[in-house]
């Protein structure tokens, strides 16, 4: 199976690094021509299927859709294009990620790409985006790995790991009072990053790490695990990973004693969705997310999302895709102008440009791009379920 | 192992292996006594002697009684599950010599339509009111769900295949399991399902009354969700009464179903299909229907343990048979494919030897499949035919 993806990766590839060569003939960086009448293509990749994920997915799509509800149509030196979406499922895994890109990277009349989901995917994807010249804006990537590595398409409209990281490690030892805390990842870029980060600023704090292991992503017993982590006696449990096997675990506590010690999450675990999955159980769990700066548009929003949807957002993520897609239409506009022959013409190095200086008042805030990819000024929210519904709690520092 | 033919293994060569079956039992027993003594002895020496060498004043050692119980207790249960699946595996590969990857799958199908059983009686409030009943029906809905999916994979998938080389069903098996697992994902959605949390409460005033809100209240244990902290060897250990209830029920159905092989008309028929199908069917055995039965049956242990697994730990999606599906055909390897007491056995080991072993080695828990895995490997160079060795259609009784 592994290898018959990397087979179709290197198929892709090879199809890909022969047409930039081709297309090289006119001295100019790569880039999108639009007859006039043509749509403008932007792709979208997320986990559209698999455990705990799609919902998630699924949230940014709608972010997406109620952007281009907004804007159905770009217009550059007035002349008007209708945006077309290009909906991929780029799961949430490095080989989903890498198909997903190769499509987009060898379809020319993509202009830009929301996503992709997650780190892990994001992560493996960037280099064939990079190569191609493609501007990417992720709402929802999060490891803090993704903007120190030179990638020169990733953007993202969400606070980076390293941010939440902090802010969670802050809340562990200041708030919580919790000092030998059990650390648990799902084995991700997402995961694993974020507990990293976690782990060197909890450490910094005084905090001592209990224990500190993995899951696997599909599982679903996880009470071995458990009795390791309830025989260190720990005061706290902290999961970077998602909700189906979030959920699991904080199921699964019940088993084996773990019941009265706190379970943390982030914002891979926040939603409807893990209430959904745990139940009655889900009840204290405490998480933290990037949060907007509360507006009266935020409100608007959210209760323009329930109509149109019928439903709570399942995940944190549908603002973060509501303005990467504005990011990248207002990054169209501004550097999209019509040639001699009335064509559209989008140069990737110059939009690529733009995104990465960008600087408007977006719903989660002001994004403002400080050219690595990182765009976000969100803070980190800390909730609490409470009666099955995230809270937001006060930061009330221990001592300080 | 058969090489070269898809029939079973021939008259002249199964009278020597007859007669040295009882020796060979023998010996797989004594392999497990040995295997079992080595563990509990590198146990031992974890808990109670290397923490003397090491361990300051006050330190806390890396290992305890307690977890070993409660991780060997929990082991057995996850190794119920594992050895109800590997049964089906083992069932027909011992007939067809053909390995039924799909039948993870059948697991995953059984689940899915247990979960609609059980719903829509938690729905109409019967779940609440015969919660035993139930309990049964949605177990019943089950079975009939994943036999009919077997019968369907085997007309469809396997049946036209049955003249065909070896390797062709094997691949036409990992398709059809494909196929299954995205046929549910187009039709129920990738959302994991959740089967309610029910309560079964038995033993009302065996186990004490609790005074709760002024009045007396005699709940009984639960056996389903519940956990009670209670005293083995002296250690107090967290128990689910649930993790029995798997283990007991998986006992009783596969000592059913070694009932039907060994004493059965139709058992009879299986193992003579099992040995040589032309022959078989020169006796006026029906094929095709034996090897329909037999399908039915391997698909009856894995809807039965889907309900288990499934209100054990609740969630039910469309890719949650590859993983277990994977443990149970290890588990069958392991035992001796083609023979169903390896089966049992080689579940419930691979099921405690996940769960025991990352600690008792002081890795993390992340390394159990390496663990597991690691295991098979080493068992294969020394037992290339698994704990019990091949063969379904020896009498062993």
């Amino acid at each position: 199976m592994r290898k018959m993806i990397l087979l179709i990766c290197v198929l892709a590839l090879a199809t890909v690094g022969i047409a930039p060569l081709a297309a090289q003939d006119d001295m100019m960086g790569p880039s999108v021509m639009l007859a006039p009448g043509e749509d403008l293509v932007i792709g979208f990749g997320a986990a559209l299927t698999g455990e705990g994920l799609a919902p998630f997915g699924i949230d940014i799509r709608r972010g997406v859709e109620l952007a281009l509800e907004d804007r159905p149509t770009v217009t550059v030196d007035d002349v008007e294009f209708n945006v077309a979406l290009d909906v991929q499922d780029s799961m949430c895994s490095p080989e989903g990620g890498q198909t997903v890109a190769n499509r987009f990277v060898s379809d020319d009349s993509i202009v830009g790409v929301i996503g992709l989901m997650c780190s892990s995917a994001a992560e493996a994807a960037a280099p064939i985006f990079d190569e191609a010249g493609f501007s990417t804006i992720s709402a929802s990537a999060t490891a803090a790995s993704l903007t120190t590595s030179d990638f020169t398409s990733f953007n993202r409209t969400v606070p980076t790991d390293a941010a939440q990281g902090l802010a969670a490690a802050d809340i562990i030892v200041n708030v919580l009072g919790a000092t030998n805390v059990a650390f648990i990842d799902d084995g991700s870029a997402y995961g694993t990053g974020l507990v990293d980060v976690i782990i060197d600023a909890y450490e910094e704090l005084g905090g001592t790490v209990a224990i500190r292991d993995a899951v696997t992503v599909g599982d679903t017993d996880f009470r071995a695990l458990l009795e390791d982590i309830s025989a260190t006696d720990p005061d706290l449990i902290y999961f970077a990973g998602f909700n189906a096997e979030g959920a699991r675990l904080i199921e699964q506590r019940f088993d084996v004693g773990l019941e009265d010690v706190p379970f943390m999450g982030a914002d891979g675990i926040y939603g409807s969705e893990l209430v959904d999955l745990a139940g009655d159980f889900a009840e204290g769990v405490y998480a933290t997310r990037p949060i907007p700066a509360s507006s009266d548009e935020l409100d608007a929003f959210a209760e323009r999302y329930i109509e149109t949807f019928g439903e709570e957002p399942p995940s944190a993520f549908n603002t973060n895709s509501y303005d990467a897609t504005n990011l990248m239409l207002d990054a169209i506009e501004a550097v999209g102008y019509i040639d001699d022959q009335g064509d559209l013409v989008i140069e990737r190095e110059t939009l690529s440009e733009f995104i990465r200086s960008a600087s408007f008042d977006g719903l989660t805030g002001v994004i403002e791009c400080d050219g690595t990819g990182e765009c976000s000024s969100a803070d980190i929210g800390f909730y609490q379920i409470t009666d099955g519904a995230f809270v937001q709690q006060e930061l009330e520092m221990m001592e300080e | 192992m058969q090489e070269t033919t898809d029939s079973g293994p021939s008259g002249s060569k199964s009278r020597p292996k007859r007669a040295l079956s009882f020796l060979r039992v023998q010996n797989a027993y004594a392999f497990i006594g040995l295997v079992l003594i080595v563990i509990f002895a590198w146990v031992f020496f974890v808990i109670e002697i290397e923490p003397q060498f090491y361990l300051q004043e006050g330190e806390r050692a890396r290992y305890a009684w307690d977890t070993f119980i409660s991780q060997f207790i929990i082991g057995l249960a996850q190794g119920s599950i594992y050895a109800l699946i590997a049964l089906g595996y083992t069932l027909v590969y011992g007939i067809l010599f053909m390995i039924n990857f799909a039948h993870g799958e059948v697991f995953m199908a059984g689940a899915y339509i247990g979960f609609f059983a059980i719903n829509a009686a938690e729905q109409s409030g019967f779940l609440e009111s015969q919660t035993a009943l139930a309990i049964l029906l949605t177990m019943g809905v089950a079975v009939m769900g994943s036999v009919i999916v077997a019968i369907l994979l085997e007309r469809i998938a396997y049946r036209p295949l049955r003249g065909a080389p070896r390797l062709v069903p094997l691949i036409t098996a990992i398709g059809a399991s494909i196929t299954l697992q995205q046929l549910f994902l187009r039709l129920f959605g990738s959302s994991p399902r959740t089967y309610p949390r029910i309560s079964l409460f038995v033993g009302q005033g065996m186990w004490g009354c609790e005074p709760v809100d002024g009045t007396t209240v005699c709940e009984g244990i639960d056996l389903i969700s519940k956990s009670y902290d209670v005293l083995i060897f002296n250690q107090e250990v967290r128990i689910r009464p649930f993790f029995f209830v798997i283990l007991f029920v998986s006992l009783l159905l596969m000592s059913a179903l070694w009932f039907f092989i060994q004493r059965t008309k139709t058992g009879k028929a299986m193992r003579a299909v099992a040995e040589d199908k032309d022959t078989a069917s020169l006796m006026g055995i029906n094929v095709d229907r034996t090897i329909v039965i037999t399908f039915m049956l391997g698909a009856a242990l894995a809807g039965a343990g889907a309900v288990l697994f499934a209100l054990y730990n609740r969630q039910v999606t469309p890719f949650m048979g590859f993983i277990p599906g994977i443990k149970a055909f290890t588990a069958a390897v392991l035992g001796g494919i083609g023979n169903v007491p390896g089966a049992m056995f080689g579940g419930l080991f691979l099921g405690v030897a996940e769960s025991v072993f990352p600690s008792a080695l002081g890795l993390p828990n992340q390394l159990k499949d390496v663990v597991a895995f690691g295991l098979l490997i080493v068992f294969m160079i020394f037992r290339p035919t698994g704990i019990f060795g091949e063969v379904l259609s020896e009498k062993k009784a």
